[in-house]
Parts: structure tokens; sequence; C-alpha cells
């Protein structure tokens, strides 16, 4: 009788003890991993959703050039080609932390990225082209898209940086070593590449 | 010995190096700076006259009160060093043009010194004012102004332009204005919260039930609960609770009774150069 008098608070501490600990534990920055690496997830879907969109405009650019300036054949087939190349390399989140599958990406991208900036260089030789209303509004969205996929690549640089800091300094540095020991850095841009400005039109 | 420890750990110096590079190109971003937000026309290279101030506010006033979109016009002394672009889409959020959720704001950058002028688009008004619209605006508007020197002339021009493709179809800006805010974060908030503590409660629930019964041997009870600690990390790991969003919410900037909204902008539009 007088044992179970003695017992009961210590059964009445456990809830308690059960609704603090996790407020003190997600005060320690444990969901700072999982939710910075979503964050940077997402970031990483805007990239790749610009990229896509400045592959579906190329098509139509490379035909409208085509029927103006039919003798750039080379250049016109380079454009095509490096889209083909750049749309079947593809990284999901799970790949970001792979270094090599990154890089393939952003070398198929930046080729893409060459070949379009000569295509638009050669463009300028042909004043009926130039003066072309459906090539001017496809130039404008080019042009668009590329300073999209900048700021995108720029939030996603962010993003990564965030991840990757905490998952080095302390706290996170503890939940990384313990409870998230799978989760490694995300891979990023270069400085190089991001420094990369989009061609520029002049009307 | 400096070199025996990087023969030692390789890896080891690539790491570091590159934390210092991310942390100051994150210092190089920071370093931009923004005239304040003083009004719907910030000035701040003093290429405009008064009263031309006082009727583009006015303009863009009426333009918000209708369709709420947020139109502001500014003029820099400088780029410091960056692309028209990239200084606008960081003015833009730097501002945070635009209703929060609806993202409608739009941004008219000149920089005179650059000779260098921009629209930028927030995303929710990205369908409505194209980026070859905006290209259409800039060089058939504003540039052959600029080229004569007449600035108060190609901004207003660029002003009425943006606005009459924001207005121009009625129907179109009634069923903008009428369309649901796109904010899902309120409906998410109140969810995560009962989802916490209906997690809460069966911890406690399970705890209790767990411990009731067997009075006697305590040893046995603290052994038994630590081989599964899983129990402890549920509400935690399930939530989703944590400081790392709270940054990019609501945030006012500038006063003179005008300020952004919270929107934001991936960077859409146009820009051009004279």
């Amino acid at each position: 009788m007088f044992r179970s008098v003695a017992v009961a608070p210590k059964i009445l501490r456990l809830p308690f003890v059960a609704l603090l600990l996790p407020l003190l534990v997600s005060g320690c920055g444990v969901n700072n991993i999982p939710t910075f690496q979503e964050q940077a997830k997402a970031r990483w879907s805007d990239v790749q959703n610009q990229y896509q969109r400045r592959a579906d405009l190329i098509p139509n650019l490379v035909e409208t050039v085509r029927g103006y300036a039919r003798q750039e054949r080379e250049v016109l087939e380079a454009v095509t080609n490096a889209r083909a190349r750049a749309t079947s390399i593809q990284v999901t989140p799970e790949m970001l932390n792979d270094p090599e599958a990154f890089k393939k990406f952003q070398e198929a991208q930046a080729q893409l990225s060459t070949a379009l900036g000569r295509l638009l260089a050669v463009s300028e030789r042909y004043p009926d082209l130039k003066s072309n209303q459906n090539f001017l509004a496809l130039q404008a969205q080019l042009e668009g898209t590329e300073n999209r996929i900048a700021v995108a690549r720029r939030d996603y640089i962010e993003a990564v940086r965030v991840y990757n800091t905490e998952l080095r300094t302390f706290p996170g540095v503890i939940w990384a070593s313990t409870l998230y020991r799978s989760q490694k850095p995300m891979e990023t841009f270069t400085v190089a590449e991001d420094v990369q400005r989009p061609p520029t039109v002049k009307f | 010995m400096a070199r025996a420890m990087m023969r030692g750990r390789p890896g080891g110096a690539v790491w570091p190096l590159l934390l210092v590079l991310a942390f100051t190109s994150a210092a190089l971003a920071q370093a931009l700076t923004f005239p304040a937000l003083t009004g719907r026309v910030v000035d701040d290279a003093g290429i405009l006259d008064a009263a031309t101030r006082a009727a583009l506010t006015q303009k863009l006033a009426a333009l918000e009160e209708k369709t709420t979109d947020q139109l502001v016009v500014a003029t820099v002394k400088s780029l410091q060093g960056t692309s028209v672009e990239d200084y606008g889409n960081r003015l833009f959020r730097a501002w945070k043009l635009g209703q929060a959720g609806k993202n409608n704001g739009v941004l008219l950058l000149v920089a005179p010194n650059e000779r260098k002028v921009r629209i930028e688009v927030g995303y929710g008004l990205e369908g409505t004012l194209p980026d070859a619209v905006g290209k259409l605006i800039i060089e058939n508007g504003i540039i052959p102004r600029f080229r004569a020197n007449d600035f108060a002339g190609g901004i207003t021009r660029g002003v009425d332009d943006v606005i009459q493709v924001l207005t121009g179809d009625a129907e179109e800006w009634k069923r903008r204005a009428a369309q649901r805010v796109e904010n899902s974060a309120p409906v998410v908030a109140p969810l995560a919260v009962f989802l916490l503590v209906a997690a809460i409660l069966l911890v406690i629930w399970m705890v209790a039930n767990y411990h009731r019964p067997p009075l006697a041997a305590n040893r046995q009870r603290w052994g038994r609960r630590r081989d599964r600690p899983d129990v402890w990390w549920v509400p935690t790991g399930g939530s989703g609770w944590s400081s790392g969003g709270s940054w990019d919410s609501g945030g006012f900037s500038g006063g003179g009774g005008f300020s952004g909204g919270g929107g934001d902008s991936g960077g859409g539009g146009a820009s051009g150069s004279w």
C-alpha cells in the first residue's frame, strides 16, 4: 500500500519527461539536417526545372534559325546534339552526393550553353532572322531562362552551403555522426561555372 | 613539417578550403548594398524630377489598389560590379515586392551609369508579363527615350506599358484577384501542431500503459526501455519542426508608409542596354 503511493509520483513524472524531451532535443537542432537536406533538394528541382525549360525552348529556336540560315548546319547540329546529351543526363535528388553524376550533368549543360552561345552569335549575321518576331520572342525567353537558371543555381548553392555547414559544425556534427550517418555532403556548382553569364542578346 | 601533414591527409585539406570558398562567396553576395525602399519610386540615381516622381507614385498606387500587384521603380547610382540581372533579382528579394503567396511584384530597375535597364518579374506574374513582353517594353518603349537622354519619358512609358499589360484584360485580372491566395503555410501549421500533440499524447499513453502493470522489478523496466529507444524519437523525427525555415517568412523593409508585401522572384523578366 505504502509502496504503491511512493511509486505513483515517479510514474506521473514520466509523461512530463516524454513531453519535454522532444522539445529539448529539437531545440538542439536534431531536425536541422533533414530539414536543410529537403530544402537543398527542393532548390535542386528548381535548377532542373529551369534547365528543362531551356531544353524545351531549343527545338523551336533551332527550327526558326534553320528557316533563315540553312547553311549553318554544323552549328545547328551541335546545338541539337548537345541538347540531346544534356536531357539524357538527369540527376535525381538522391544522386546529389555523387560527384561523378553531378560533374557529368554540369559538363553536359555547360556544353549546351556553349553551343547555344555559338548559335546566337551566328544568327547575328542574318538580318532577316534578327527581325523575325518569333526569333525575337524566343531569344527573349531564352535570355530569361538563362537568368532563371543563374538564380536557381545561386539558391541551390546557398541551400547546399547551409546543409553542408550543418553537417560539419556543432551541434549538427553530433547528429551527423550518430542519427544521420548516411547523410553525406551534397555536391554544388563550381564557382567558375557560376560566374558564367547568360549569352547577351543584341537587338 | 607542413608538407608531411599535407601528404598525410590529402583529402582533409580540401574541405576546409571549400568551406572557406563557400563562405567568402556568400560574404561577397552580402556585400551588395541596396537603397532603402522609401516609396514606390526610389530615385537613388537622381534622374527624375519631383513632378514625374509624384505622377509615377500615383499611377503605381492606383495599380496596387486595383490589382494588388506591386510595381516599383528604382534607379541606382551603381550596380556595384555585378550584372543588372543579378542586382535586380537581389534588390527585388531584399525589398520583397509583391504580396506574400501571390509573388505579384514587378521591379523596373534603371542603372544610368551602366546604361542598363531591367524589368524583374515576380513568380506570380511570369505568366501575365512574360519575358518576351518585357523585352518588347524595354526595346520599344524605354530604350529609344533613354537614348535621347529622356529618362523621365522612358520610365513613364515603361511604367505605362507594364500597367497596361498587367491590367489589359479586365477579365483576366478580375480572375486573378478572385483567385485564392496560394499560401499553404497557414493550412499546414495547425495540422503540424495537431500531429505533434497527437504524437505526444500517443507516447504518453504508450509509456503509461507500458509501465502500469509490472509494479515490481524496477530494474527490468529500465533495462527493457533501453532496448527500445525508438519511442523517444517518434515525435521529433516525424513532426518536421525546426527553426530552419523561419528566416524567409514575412519581413518588412523600408518605411514611409510603403513596404514590400513579402513576394519573391526567381529571375523572370527582361533586360536591355542603351
